[in-house]
């Protein structure tokens, strides 16, 4: 809605009809903070109460009335959770899944969605609407086949079935990609092109450079992806040895079913990456999410 | 969303159209592999054994024709109990999360201060892990010692068992899921900031009322948005299933049962890999179908030029 500006104060009185409006804008501002600020309280009460109950004795875990703030501060907590599980395999586990995945869906829907974007080929549309048709079919229709398949080849209990995959494409970045590359000007090509470059020159020269967002943004979802991945390395991954942070947080909860303080603090060095990385990658990130959700 | 953009080669003096088709084979060739190794191969595998009797164990499928298909229609009230949950489960977020993540991005499009604060933590929930925001939220909604039935005592009310009664698990499945919707937040936020702030400064001078100015300029206008997150809420809230395997595993009494965790209990748990995979072809149909009938009721009515 319109936010008009309001007669500058000072120079005269405001007549009562500008002061009316004047306050309705105040008035209107006031709510609009008040709501957005119960809300997010609201949305961040369950990142506060994880961060509480980690550094709290485990006698006051369980203390009524709840306390968001912690009487007594227990930070070995922290120390005790890498203890009771094998924490730091686990955190390797999940951080060498996320780069291989990684450098996998960036080379492998860079170079693919070249072909989509920027050659003109007979057959290219038809192959495109595929590409979108594979994102209709739901994971579970393959997820019992490829089971079949990686256990065949000898791939379970490693992380091959979870990167090899990532090499050769996924339809959603391929889309995301390729609309992106298909603004960048087509003058630049053919420049290439007049002196001489190879497409092979023109996609690694041109196309590459000028595609950094969309890479990037390419990459901070598939970090995120991977490190939250629950059922890929519920599926595949079956000896506690390989086990990634997101189903070994699990043993906490057999195990331990009371310890509730390790298993929050276990949690929050689980979330506490993806935060900071946030905090460096957000613009792109929040520009990615805007990109996917365009028009056309 | 899924429509292409035009194809520039039929715009005239665009594009040189001597291209060899090897050099777009060759860049698209790993999408090829890809998609016959780990698309049409496990399809068509998974079509064939869903005709099959198949066990984890010896890796052989022996042919049984359509039983599977027959047991699951006939004989197995938790095929439909998953698909009644799972359509439950759908529609409620559906809602639920359209109009809450509509009313936040609309508040948030209103030239508020510390905008980016408020963004970041709407958006928040879908940073941490789903195993870790799972993990907080059973710890939360314990029934005794969690924060909320501890802050509900505060104000003199008993709270409920939460995820552990038949009465409130899907709604509190369903509450969480919402938390977790930020992503949608900042599409509908960007579709705001897309409306013309002169449609709006005209509708004032022809003395429109708020509530038209919603109807005739907002919804037309977030339309495009609307479609994108309904068709992906539709397809992902129906595949739902690390949120709900760990907070119930598809309790109490089934109330959570979703249709993939039903799915993988018996693909991964009793290892009827056969019976599974017929789940699996079930629910593809049913979502391809539900996704066409979206296609055609509402992406005619989206506005994509402005």
């Amino acid at each position: 809605m319109a936010v008009l500006q309001p007669a500058a104060p000072g120079r005269r009185a405001m007549s009562s009809e500008e002061r009316g409006y004047f306050l309705r804008q105040r008035l209107k501002t006031v709510i609009t903070h008040a709501i957005l600020i119960v809300f997010g309280i609201t949305f961040m009460l369950p990142f506060v109460w994880m961060i509480s109950s980690s550094l709290k004795p485990n006698v006051d875990i369980f203390e009524l009335p709840v306390r968001l703030i912690p009487k007594t501060y227990r930070i070995e907590n922290y120390i005790d959770a890498t203890n009771a599980i094998p924490f730091w395999q686990y955190l390797w586990n999940s951080t060498y899944y996320t780069i291989f995945a990684t450098i996998g869906a960036v080379l492998s829907n860079t170079f693919i969605a070249y072909g989509f974007a920027r050659v003109r080929w007979r057959g290219r549309n038809v192959l495109f609407i595929i590409v979108i048709a594979t994102m209709m079919l739901p994971f579970q229709v393959r997820m019992i086949p490829l089971y079949v398949l990686f256990a065949k080849l000898g791939w379970l209990n490693s992380f091959l079935p979870l990167i090899v995959p990532n090499f050769f494409g996924n339809a959603f970045y391929i889309f995301l990609m390729r609309q992106f590359m298909m603004t960048l000007p087509k003058e630049l090509d053919d420049a290439a092109r007049i002196d001489g470059a190879s497409e092979w020159g023109i996609f690694w020269r041109i196309a590459v450079p000028l595609s950094k967002p969309a890479i990037l943004t390419v990459a901070i979802f598939e970090i995120i992806h991977t490190w939250h991945d629950f059922v890929g390395p519920l599926v595949y991954l079956r000896h506690p040895t390989k086990y990634t942070l997101s189903i070994g947080l699990r043993l906490y909860f057999t195990q331990y079913g009371a310890e509730w303080g390790l298993l929050m603090a276990a949690a929050a060095m689980f979330t506490i990456p993806m935060v900071i990385f946030f905090f460096f990658a957000q613009r792109s990130f929040i520009e990615g999410i805007t990109l996917t959700g365009l028009k056309g | 969303m899924f429509k292409l953009k035009r194809d520039p080669a039929k715009q005239p003096n665009s594009w040189r159209t001597d291209n060899l088709p090897a050099w777009g084979l060759f860049f698209v060739t790993p999408w090829i592999i890809g998609f016959l190794a780990f698309t049409v191969y496990p399809f068509f595998a998974s079509l064939y054994f869903s005709f099959t009797n198949f066990n984890i164990i010896n890796f052989s499928p022996r042919w049984v024709g359509l039983d599977n298909y027959v047991e699951l229609f006939s004989a197995d009230p938790l095929f439909w109990i998953s698909i009644g949950n799972s359509i439950k489960y759908a529609a409620l977020l559906l809602v639920a999360a359209t109009i809450f993540d509509i009313f936040i991005a609309y508040l948030l499009s209103l030239d508020v201060k510390f905008l980016s604060i408020y963004r970041t933590i709407f958006f928040f929930p879908v940073l941490v892990p789903v195993v870790a925001a799972s993990l907080t939220w059973i710890w939360i909604l314990n029934p005794r010692f969690g924060l909320m039935n501890g802050l509900l005592d505060l104000i003199g009310v008993k709270g409920p068992n939460w995820l552990a009664s038949p009465n409130t698990a899907m709604y509190s499945l369903i509450f969480i899921a919402v938390w977790g919707s930020g992503r949608q937040v900042i599409v509908y936020l960007s579709g705001f900031n897309d409306i013309p702030r002169s449609l709006y400064e005209a509708a004032d001078i022809d003395g429109a009322s708020g509530i038209q100015k919603f109807w005739r300029i907002t919804l037309p206008l977030l339309s495009p948005q609307i479609f994108f997150n309904v068709v992906t809420l539709i397809i992902f809230s129906l595949q739902s299933f690390s949120e709900v395997y760990i907070m119930t595993g598809g309790g109490p009494a089934n109330s959570t049962l979703l249709y993939a965790v039903n799915l993988y209990n018996r693909a991964f748990r009793d290892f009827a890999m056969g019976y599974a995979s017929a789940l699996a072809w079930i629910m593809f149909l049913l979502i391809l179908g539900l996704t066409l009938i979206i296609f055609k009721f509402l992406s005619g009515r989206v506005i994509y030029e402005r």
